[in-house]
């Protein structure tokens, strides 16, 4: 069997107090942005964009006053490389309980790389119904585009080469709060 | 865990792992039927071959439907109007479609372990869609997600099966996937449709209908198989219905929450009563829907990832050559 890479962690990128303010931020210019609460609805890409929609939905629950609709995507039956992967992604639910038809849609991930995860999320949010627009907010975008996608609302830039590792954690799902990144190490012969 | 069978021949070689993912994954595929675009693209380009030598309406629509919402082409071959008719071995039929393009084959069969035999010379995924009085597992699948789904768990469900337990592939799917689960199996009929040897497995033999539906939480009533009874193992049907039938007298012995099945197509007054198979404890439309949902779940896992084992040309025509990628 061949080495598996190895990894090590290289230096964390944000801390918890990072994260929320960025989140703050977000939360402000979405509102800046859309003028308001009105028909906006926020959807996360399984598995970390679900906590960062609740959080955001939080925060402009707290500025406005109003809830916001969030919804639950899973896009492994969107994604282009399943013909290639020996290794099948299970299938988990997407949960969008509302009318998405005349929305703007906040979709939410965690970390922006390639593009492709946002590009099945796109293709799966049109078979939903017809948004009025989708926006992209990420926590960390770490380049080297494959699409032409980009986010219009970014927490964090992060210049990163590609045998690096973004790894984001939510204190809902990982019990702690920080964003790292990880160097892939090469393999002793 | 990670799905690794090639084909879906049987619940009695699932393990209660594999059940689980399956029924996990029609869980997700569930909510794309409540979708107003009612489709997803996994499985574009790949073309998904009926093949059924009895007749059906719910079973192959449900494949055909399942394929269609997941992207995947279908074509249905009746046997009455093909190559068949002149004498064109289950083989060839199957070879000349695999080699036309063919990725994965719904197979019924008269003939008991016909879909295994195609699983041994197609290097395409078989599912048995019905073998002869052998197995039924999509339909043994759908029985139990649709239990899961409404009781929450299958562990320690008493479910009480009614009827023509000797020629039902759907009883022997259902028997085997709920005993994997631990649940308390109980099978009624008439001993004339009753096989031996069902308490060997851990079934509950009961030779009084009242007597299985005691207490069930589950009464799944099995379609009275005349089409396959030639000899006379009942007096009369009126009679089937007076001893064995199940309306609402009986249901009455069940658990108040008793959930009603039945496999479809209905023989209404006979095996059971229009009253109670429309009633508020049916679930016997909500069944059929589960079956698309399950049947999505299944061709999801056997054709959405990587043919990692597969070759893609087709095999050389070897007689008894062994199967190249097998389930591993």
């Amino acid at each position: 069997m061949a080495n598996l890479p190895t990894f090590r962690d290289k230096a964390e990128i944000m801390d918890a107090g990072q994260m929320r303010r960025a989140f703050v931020r977000i939360a402000h210019e979405i509102l800046e942005r859309n003028k308001g609460l009105d028909d906006l609805v926020l959807i996360g890409i399984r598995r970390r964009g679900v906590p960062i929609a609740r959080r955001l939905a939080a925060l402009l629950a707290e500025f406005e006053g109003r809830e916001v609709p969030v919804g639950t995507l899973d896009i492994t039956l969107y994604r282009d490389d399943l013909t290639l992967r020996s290794d099948q992604p299970e299938v988990h639910k997407t949960e969008v309980p509302f009318a998405i038809q005349g929305k703007t849609v906040i979709l939410c991930d965690d970390v922006l790389y390639t593009g492709r995860t946002t590009r099945a999320a796109l293709d799966a949010i049109m078979d939903l119904g017809r948004p009025k627009a989708i926006q992209l907010a990420v926590l960390v975008d770490r380049g080297h585009r494959e699409l032409p996608i980009r986010a219009d609302y970014v927490g964090k830039n992060v210049p990163t080469s590609q045998r690096e590792v973004i790894e984001c954690h939510l204190e809902e799902v990982d019990g702690y709060d920080n964003v790292i990144i990880v160097e892939q190490v090469e393999a002793e012969a | 865990m990670a799905w690794k069978r090639k084909d879906v021949l049987g619940l009695e070689e699932f393990g209660r792992d594999e059940v689980e993912l399956v029924l996990d994954t029609a869980d997700s595929m569930h909510e794309i039927l409540r979708r107003p675009i009612k489709k997803v693209p996994t499985l574009r380009g790949k073309t998904v071959v009926t093949l059924f030598y009895e007749p059906s309406t719910r079973t192959r629509t449900s494949f055909e439907l399942a394929a269609k919402y997941m992207s995947a082409d279908t074509v249905s071959i009746a046997t009455a109007t093909s190559s068949v008719q002149k004498g064109e071995t289950l083989r060839d039929t199957a070879r000349n479609l695999e080699v036309m393009g063919a990725d994965c084959f719904v197979v019924r069969h008269g003939m008991s372990g016909a879909p295994h035999f195609l699983a041994r010379v197609l290097e395409a995924p078989v599912i048995n869609a019905g073998d002869g009085m052998h197995e039924h597992p999509t339909q043994g699948l759908l029985d139990l997600y649709t239990m899961r789904r409404r009781k929450g768990r299958l562990e320690g469900l008493r479910v009480a099966i009614i009827g023509d337990v000797a020629h039902s592939r759907v009883a022997r799917s259902d028997i085997w996937g709920l005993l994997k689960f631990g649940a308390e199996v109980r099978v009624a009929g008439p001993t004339t449709l009753l096989p031996l040897g069902f308490e060997e497995l851990g079934v509950k033999v009961f030779h009084r209908v009242e007597d299985a539906l005691e207490g069930a939480d589950v009464v799944n009533v099995l379609r009275l198989q005349l089409e396959r009874q030639k000899r006379g193992l009942f007096p009369t049907v009126r009679e089937y219905a007076k001893f064995w039938g199940i309306g609402r007298e009986r249901l009455a012995l069940a658990q108040p929450d008793v959930l009603l099945m039945h496999p479809g197509p209905m023989n209404r007054g006979v095996e059971i009563t229009t009253e109670v198979a429309d009633g508020l404890h049916s679930a016997i439309l909500e069944q059929v829907t589960n079956g698309v949902a399950v049947r999505m779940a299944l061709l999801y896992l056997l054709l959405g990832a990587a043919e990692a084992e597969r070759p893609g040309e087709p095999r050389p025509v070897e007689a008894g050559a062994a199967r190249a990628g097998g389930e591993d």
